[in-house]
């Protein structure tokens, strides 16, 4: 059965990587469904944290694939509900059009998003949440004069404790 | 070393990048390299004037020649084979040798020019990014941009290509990089932090493995390149001894075991034997060894081997459970773990079950084999050439293939009796690798006779690289079997596609001729009672040779296991 796995790799930080683990999943024909990098906490370690949306036996392929990279210390990959994630979205809407009601305020409240910045004539709105999270906010905009939309690869923490920190 | 020691200590000494690049070569003792030169990669050239004695440069006619003669030195030493080229087209040529080398294994440190760092992403005069291309077909590569960086990245470059599972690696040095001049010092690379190439073997996978090996009843191993790559011959020769199991090869497994080995029982796959790919679906244990179950070995996967318990042992933990599912995986060095797996086996053997290979390979002989091997008339056939060979190396030659039926035929009939005896293009199946690779494995084996056999499309696709086998004066015996076709296609055009002959037939030239022009021996035969005596004479004669047979144009491989067949399907006619 297809369902979402988050691949978090931990790297040196050189260049080309990227592709070289993206070619991975490329050559079976796969989508990244969210792709996010930055520095991993541990001194000069990079994280990758890729979202695929495959059947099991094919990410374990994958992950070996791409722990095998000379540069990749390790690959490891979690269900859902194994990890705690984040995504962030920004909204930009007409200021006119959002303020007409007061709906908008209402629906910032109810869903945790905030006001990053008001403009006479847009404002930018943010959310952080699961994918379907931003996404009911973003329909929920739409009516309202959504001028420009972009939410950011996930962000993943795993429950389970990873020794790559304890030998680092 | 010698020779370095009349030249400037190689520490600390502020030599330029290019001749840090010799250096470094000399310091890996990589002292045969091939390349072809161009702009950017000339100032490295220009250091290899100064060093001829230390390192010979072997001048292809092509890039491609270049590197496909590296990876035959390379397979037939087990050092790291070293190709040079500039930037753009000489890199880009470099690719399918690349691919190869990556798909079979094959240790490479490629070097590459590239225009100089402030050309970089600016669409220079012959600037291609060979980084990105080349990043899925290699190993390990990296661009180097600062002359100091230089001896690191190949120290680095030679112990990744070589260690551990081994595989091209390409270094991409920009012009000015080249030129500009630092204080060298050389390091031998001895680990990469995020690289483990050699796995610690579990021994509690190895005593899983010994029991089911030692309740078996019909336990079959297939062993392949790994065995080669990893030095385990012998330590694999003992445990197929002490256990009795009857052995097949996959194609570039061949010459791991000798071919007259009692339980040696032939070559897997599909145009390989019928005993080993009939009885994959009878044994009850599967003993896969350094080997990576190749879709060409195990044809239709739902009904391979279903009901054995299979072991897999390799040094990639990536192949375990990539094609086939296994029970036990040990994963680590083989020479280690063969080793270990002999001391927990039971001595043994299998007479009924091993008979059974033979009760098959009767039948292989009886209605393929005799008649591929001693046919009383019609059509000189493929078969029979190398038979001719055996009759006179007996098993001691270097084989090299190119690709498609002769491929197949000489690899099914050669016999080899040391390792490292067998070079052919395995999993990318690249035609054009013959010619070439037979130069640099003669060049790598000097005293070894090496005899290139090749079909006439394959032969003409790096046909150019006669010129090198005349410049180098290297004794490759060359033989092509012409049979005017691009003869396995032709063979699937006849069998799946109604014999329609869409574009395989070949006008081709006249070979010998050619050959001359080169300055080298040749001579065309197409007549039976001629063979024997061809082959000595080109065997017996002192430098290069080129043998042109022409052989039946419309013959077949058989057996064959059809694309999409199971392995027991397997057809001999």
């Amino acid at each position: 059965m297809k369902q979402n796995f988050t691949i978090s790799i931990f790297t040196e930080n050189s260049i080309g990587l990227l592709s070289r683990i993206t070619s991975v999943i490329t050559k079976r024909h796969l989508n990244i469904e969210s792709l996010n990098t930055s520095e991993s906490g541990i001194d000069g370690i990079h994280r990758f944290t890729i979202v695929v949306e495959a059947e099991e036996p094919l990410v374990v392929k994958l992950v070996k694939q791409i722990e095998k990279q000379v540069e990749v210390i390790q690959a490891i990959y979690h269900q859902d509900e194994e990890t705690v994630f984040q995504e962030i979205a920004l909204y930009k809407v007409s200021t006119e059009k959002a303020s007409e009601d007061n709906l908008v305020e209402k629906l910032i409240r109810d869903n945790n998003a905030r006001i990053l910045s008001m403009e006479q004539d847009f404002m930018i709105i943010e959310k952080t949440g699961h994918k379907e999270e931003t996404q009911e906010l973003l329909e929920f905009l739409r009516p309202y004069g959504l001028i420009e939309f972009v939410r950011s690869g996930r962000v993943s923490v795993m429950k389970p404790n990873n020794e790559l920190y304890n030998e680092y | 070393m010698e020779a370095i020691l009349t030249k400037p200590q190689a520490t600390q000494l502020k030599v330029s990048g290019a001749e840090a690049v010799i250096r470094s070569l000399i310091a890996e003792n990589a002292r045969l390299i091939f390349g072809y030169p161009g702009g950017a990669i000339m100032p490295v050239y220009d250091a290899l004037y100064h060093f001829q004695e230390d390192v010979r440069h072997v001048l292809t006619r092509h890039e491609q020649g270049a590197i496909h003669a590296a990876q035959g030195y390379a397979r037939v030493t087990g050092e790291v084979g070293v190709v040079m080229a500039t930037s753009g087209p000489g890199a880009t040529n470099l690719i399918t040798g690349i691919a190869d080398a990556m798909i079979d294994s094959t240790p490479l440190v490629c070097i590459t020019g590239q225009v100089g760092s402030h050309l970089l992403g600016t669409d220079a005069f012959q600037e291609t990014d060979i980084i990105s291309i080349s990043m899925p077909v290699t190993k390990w590569n990296h661009q180097v941009t600062k002359a100091e960086d230089l001896p690191a990245a190949l120290a680095k470059a030679f112990y990744i290509a070589r260690s551990g599972r081994p595989g091209p690696v390409l270094i991409d040095i920009t012009k000015d990089a080249q030129f500009a001049e630092f204080d060298f010092e050389y390091k031998k690379c001895q680990q990469v932090r995020s690289y483990k190439p050699v796995p610690k073997v579990a021994i509690d996978q190895v005593s899983k493995a010994a029991e089911l090996i030692n309740e078996a009843q019909r336990p079959l191993i297939l062993f392949g390149q790994g065995v080669i790559l990893g030095n385990a011959e012998e330590e694999f020769r003992a445990l197929v001894e002490k256990t009795g199991i009857p052995s097949a090869s996959t194609l570039l497994g061949l010459s791991a075991l000798a071919s007259e080995h009692p339980l040696n029982v032939g070559m897997l796959g599909m145009h390989g034997n019928y005993g080993p790919n009939k009885l994959t679906n009878e044994c009850d244990v599967l003993i896969a060894i350094g080997m990576r179950f190749d879709d060409r070995v195990t044809g239709n996967l739902d009904n391979y081997a279903k009901q054995a318990k299979v072991i897999h042992f390799d040094i990639d933990p990536s192949e375990i459970n990539k094609n086939v599912e296994v029970d036990v995986a040990v994963i680590g060095d083989c020479k280690e773990s063969l080793n270990e797996l002999a001391k927990l086996v039971n001595l043994n053997s299998h007479p009924n079950w091993l008979d059974k290979f033979r009760q098959h390979d009767a039948i292989e002989k009886e209605t393929v084999i005799s008649n591929e091997l001693n046919p009383s008339e019609g059509d000189i056939k493929m078969g029979e050439v190398i038979e001719q060979i055996n009759q006179i190396t007996d098993g001691d030659a270097v084989l090299v293939t190119d690709v498609g039926q002769h491929q197949m035929i000489a690899c099914r009939y050669m016999k080899f009796n040391k390792s490292k005896s067998n070079i052919t293009s395995g999993g990318l199946g690249t035609m054009g690798f013959c010619l070439p690779a037979a130069l640099g494995a003669k060049l790598g084996a000097p005293k070894r006779e090496v005899v290139a056999v090749i079909g006439d499309g394959g032969f003409q696709m790096t046909i150019q690289e006669l010129g090198t086998i005349f410049q180098t004066q290297a004794a490759v015996k060359v033989v092509v079997l012409n049979n005017s076709f691009l003869g396995m296609v032709r063979q699937w055009q006849q069998l799946f596609f109604d014999k329609r002959y869409s574009s395989t037939e070949l006008i081709n030239p006249d070979f010998i001729a050619i050959a001359k022009g080169y300055g080298i021996a040749a001579k065309s035969i197409d007549d039976r009672g001629d063979l024997q005596q061809a082959i000595h004479d080109m065997l017996a004669f002192e430098g290069s040779y080129l043998l042109e047979v022409k052989v039946g144009k419309e013959d077949n491989v058989f057996p064959m296991v059809p694309t999409g067949a199971s392995v027991s399907d397997i057809r001999l006619s």
